[in-house]
C-alpha cells in the first residue's frame, strides 16, 4: 500500500525547478502529482511519477539530490468534509502528519491525497480498518 | 622504508653538529654573496662570526615574503646567474611573485629530499608514480619528478588538470603512487564515479598530498575513496619546493629533513621562540642551498614541533600537520578562525566529504560569516524540519569550534566551485579600507 514518491532538493535559484522538470520530460516521465515545500532558502519538490527509479537516475545524472520516500495515497470523496473525515481517524490514533498534498482524479469523483506520517504502517492499518480506500501502485499508474 | 637510513636515523648529537657547521657556512655565504642579507645583518649589527651555537640563529633577522619581493627577481641569489640552472616561482596572488633559483647542487638536494618523501610513502623503483601536481613555474610537478627519477620509478608526468584523462591513465597504466593536492584527489574521486570507474579498484597504494592545507577528515575520505595510504607532504617555493617535510608510516606528524632545513617555531606577533608542542609560525632556514640561501624565512604556516622519538626510527623532529596560515586566518569580529575548523565541524555533522565555501561580509559595521555547504545525498531528507535541523546542527557545531556564530546555507551538490589546484574556500567580501 506504500507508494514511492520522488523528492528533490532545490536551491532557491532561477531555473532549478524548470531544469528538474525538463529532465523528466526529456525522459518521457509523466508526473501524476506534485507539491513543493518551500522555505526562504530552499525547496523540496515532491512528486509521484510513472517511473520513480528511472526518474531518480535521470535527476541524479543531472546533479540533483534525490530521494525516494514511501508515502500513502488515499482516495477521499470529492465533497465537503471528505478529507477531514479521513484525518479524524489519524487524529484519534495520535498519528502526526509530516506533510500532505492532494489532487483530483480525472473523473472528478474522488480526490487523491498523498500523505506521509510519522508511522506509515500504523497509518495504513488504521485507514484500512476505517474503510478508507488506499491506492496501490497500479491504481496510481491508472489515474 | 628509508631512502637514506644513515642520515634519517642519525644520532641526534651528530645531527646538531652537522647543522651548526652547515648553518655557519650558509650564513657566511649569504652575508658575502647577497648584498641584501649583508645590509640586513649590518642594520641589525650582527656578523656571521656571532654564530657560535645553533641557538645563535635567533640573532639573525627574519626574512619575509616582502623581502623577497623587494629583491625581485634575482636579488636573493648567492650564485652567479650562469650557475643557476632552474627557476621556479610562487603564484604571487598578492603582489609580485617570489622567484627561486637552483644550482645543479640544489636540484640534486631537491631530488634527494623528494626521494626520501616518496620512499616514506612506500615508493620503490617498481612503482608507477603519477605526478598530478602542475609542472611549470610551480614547484610541485618538478619536485616530485626529480625525486621519483632518483628512485628510478616509472614517472607519469600528467601535470594537473584534464581530470578524465588522469583517471583513464590511472586505470590503464595501473598507477600505484598518486601525487597531487588533496582537494584535487577528492575531485578526481568524484569524476571517477561520474565515469563509472570504481575508484577503490584502481591499483593505487599510496599518495603524497600537499601544497594546500587539509585535514585528517580529508585523509580518511581520500583513503577510503581510493583505497590507498594518504601521506602529508610539506614544502614551499622559497625553501626548495615540496620535500621539506613528509609523514612516515606512523602518520603522526611530518619529519623535517633537518640535515637540509633548520626549524624554528615563533610567536607570530613577538618573533620569540615558542616551546615544543605549542603552536606558532614555522620559520625555516636552508642549510645546504647554494643558489638561494634562505635565512629564517617566515613561512606564515602555523604548526608546532613534536620532539618525542618516533616509532619509525627517524631522529628528525616532526611538525604537526599545518594548522593554518597566519595570512588566511580569518579575523572575524576580532576572533581568529581557520577554514579547517569549519571543515571539521561540517564533517562531524554530515559525515561525508565536505564541500563548502566561507563568505565573509560586513553589511553594516559587524562582520558576518555565511558558510555554504553542499547537501549530500546521505543527509538529504524530504522533510523540511530535518533539513532545518541539519542546518542548525551545522551552525551550532561551527559555533562550538570557532566561537563565532555563522549562518549556514545548504546548497545543491556540485554547485560550489571546484578547483583543480588550491581550493578556494574563503571569499572575503568585506571592504576593509575604512
Amino acid at each position: 500500500m506504500k507508494i514511492k514518491q520522488l523528492s528533490v532538493f532545490l536551491e532557491n535559484k532561477r531555473g532549478r525547478l524548470y531544469e528538474a522538470l525538463k529532465a523528466l520530460s526529456d525522459a518521457n516521465i509523466n508526473i501524476r502529482a506534485l507539491s513543493i515545500a518551500d522555505t526562504s532558502e530552499f525547496g523540496i519538490l515532491r512528486m509521484i511519477v510513472t517511473d520513480p527509479e528511472k526518474a531518480k537516475e535521470i535527476l541524479e545524472k543531472n546533479e540533483f539530490t534525490v530521494k525516494l520516500t514511501n508515502v500513502i495515497a488515499m482516495a477521499v470523496k470529492d465533497k465537503p468534509g471528505g478529507l477531514a473525515e479521513s484525518l479524524k481517524y489519524l487524529y484519534d490514533a495520535n498519528i502526526n502528519i509530516e506533510y500532505i498534498y492532494a489532487f483530483v482524479e480525472k473523473s472528478g469523483e474522488k480526490a487523491v491525497v498523498v500523505l506521509r506520517t510519522e508511522n506509515l504502517d500504523k497509518t495504513i492499518s488504521i485507514l484500512q480498518d476505517s474503510n478508507i480506500k488506499l491506492l496501490t501502485w497500479d491504481d496510481v499508474l491508472a489515474l | 622504508m628509508f631512502w637514506n637510513k644513515d642520515i634519517e636515523c642519525i644520532d641526534e648529537e651528530k645531527l646538531r653538529e652537522l647543522q651548526l657547521e652547515r648553518l655557519k657556512t650558509t650564513i657566511k655565504r649569504a652575508y658575502e654573496k647577497v648584498p641584501y642579507y649583508k645590509k640586513k645583518f649590518d642594520e641589525a649589527q650582527v656578523s656571521p662570526d656571532d654564530i657560535i651555537k645553533l641557538e645563535d640563529i635567533r640573532k639573525i633577522p627574519f626574512t619575509s615574503k616582502a623581502d623577497l619581493r623587494e629583491v625581485y627577481p634575482f636579488g636573493m641569489f648567492a650564485s652567479p646567474l650562469n650557475e643557476i640552472v632552474e627557476i621556479h616561482m610562487s603564484s604571487g596572488t598578492t603582489g609580485k611573485p617570489v622567484v627561486a633559483g637552483y644550482t645543479m647542487s640544489d636540484i640534486e638536494i631537491w631530488a634527494e629530499v623528494m626521494a626520501r618523501c616518496l620512499t616514506m610513502a612506500g615508493t620503490t623503483k617498481d612503482d608507477i608514480v603519477q605526478v598530478a601536481y602542475g609542472y611549470g613555474l610551480f614547484t610541485g610537478g618538478f619536485g616530485v619528478h626529480y625525486g621519483a627519477r632518483k628512485i628510478g620509478a616509472m614517472i607519469v608526468p600528467a601535470s594537473a588538470g584534464n581530470t578524465r584523462r588522469q583517471i583513464e591513465i590511472m586505470k590503464d597504466f595501473g598507477t600505484t603512487i598518486l601525487t597531487c593536492t588533496p582537494s584535487y584527489a577528492l575531485y578526481m574521486a568524484e569524476v571517477a564515479q561520474e565515469m563509472g570507474i570504481e575508484s577503490t579498484t584502481l591499483k593505487l597504494k599510496a599518495g603524497c598530498f600537499g601544497a594546500e592545507m587539509w585535514t585528517e577528515a580529508m585523509r580518511t575520505e581520500i583513503e577510503k575513496r581510493f583505497n590507498l595510504n594518504a601521506y602529508n607532504i610539506y614544502g614551499l617555493t622559497e625553501i626548495i619546493g615540496p620535500g621539506v617535510a613528509h609523514e612516515c608510516s606512523e602518520k603522526k606528524g611530518l619529519h623535517v629533513f633537518e640535515d637540509h632545513f633548520l626549524v624554528e617555531i615563533i610567536d607570530p606577533d613577538t618573533g620569540d621562540p615558542v616551546p615544543d608542542g605549542k603552536r606558532g609560525e614555522l620559520v625555516l632556514t636552508t642549510l645546504t642551498r647554494e643558489g638561494m640561501p634562505m635565512l629564517r624565512f617566515r613561512t606564515r604556516d602555523i604548526t608546532s614541533i613534536i620532539r618525542d622519538k618516533c616509532a619509525c626510527g627517524r631522529t628528525f623532529v616532526r611538525i604537526e600537520r599545518i594548522r593554518g596560515r597566519t595570512d588566511d586566518m580569518i579575523k572575524v569580529r576580532g576572533v581568529m578562525i581557520f577554514p579547517y575548523q569549519i571543515e571539521k565541524a561540517i564533517l562531524e555533522v554530515q559525515g561525508v566529504e565536505p564541500h563548502y565555501q566561507i563568505i565573509i561580509t560586513r553589511p553594516q559595521h559587524l562582520d558576518e560569516i555565511e558558510v555554504m555547504v553542499e547537501m549530500s545525498k546521505e543527509t538529504f531528507s524530504d522533510e523540511v524540519k530535518h533539513i532545518e535541523n541539519l542546518r542548525r546542527k551545522l551552525e551550532k557545531r561551527i559555533e562550538d569550534i570557532t566561537g563565532i556564530r555563522v549562518k549556514v546555507t545548504l546548497v545543491e551538490p556540485k554547485s560550489l566551485p571546484r578547483s583543480e589546484g588550491k581550493a578556494k574556500r574563503i571569499v572575503d567580501k568585506r571592504s576593509l579600507h575604512d
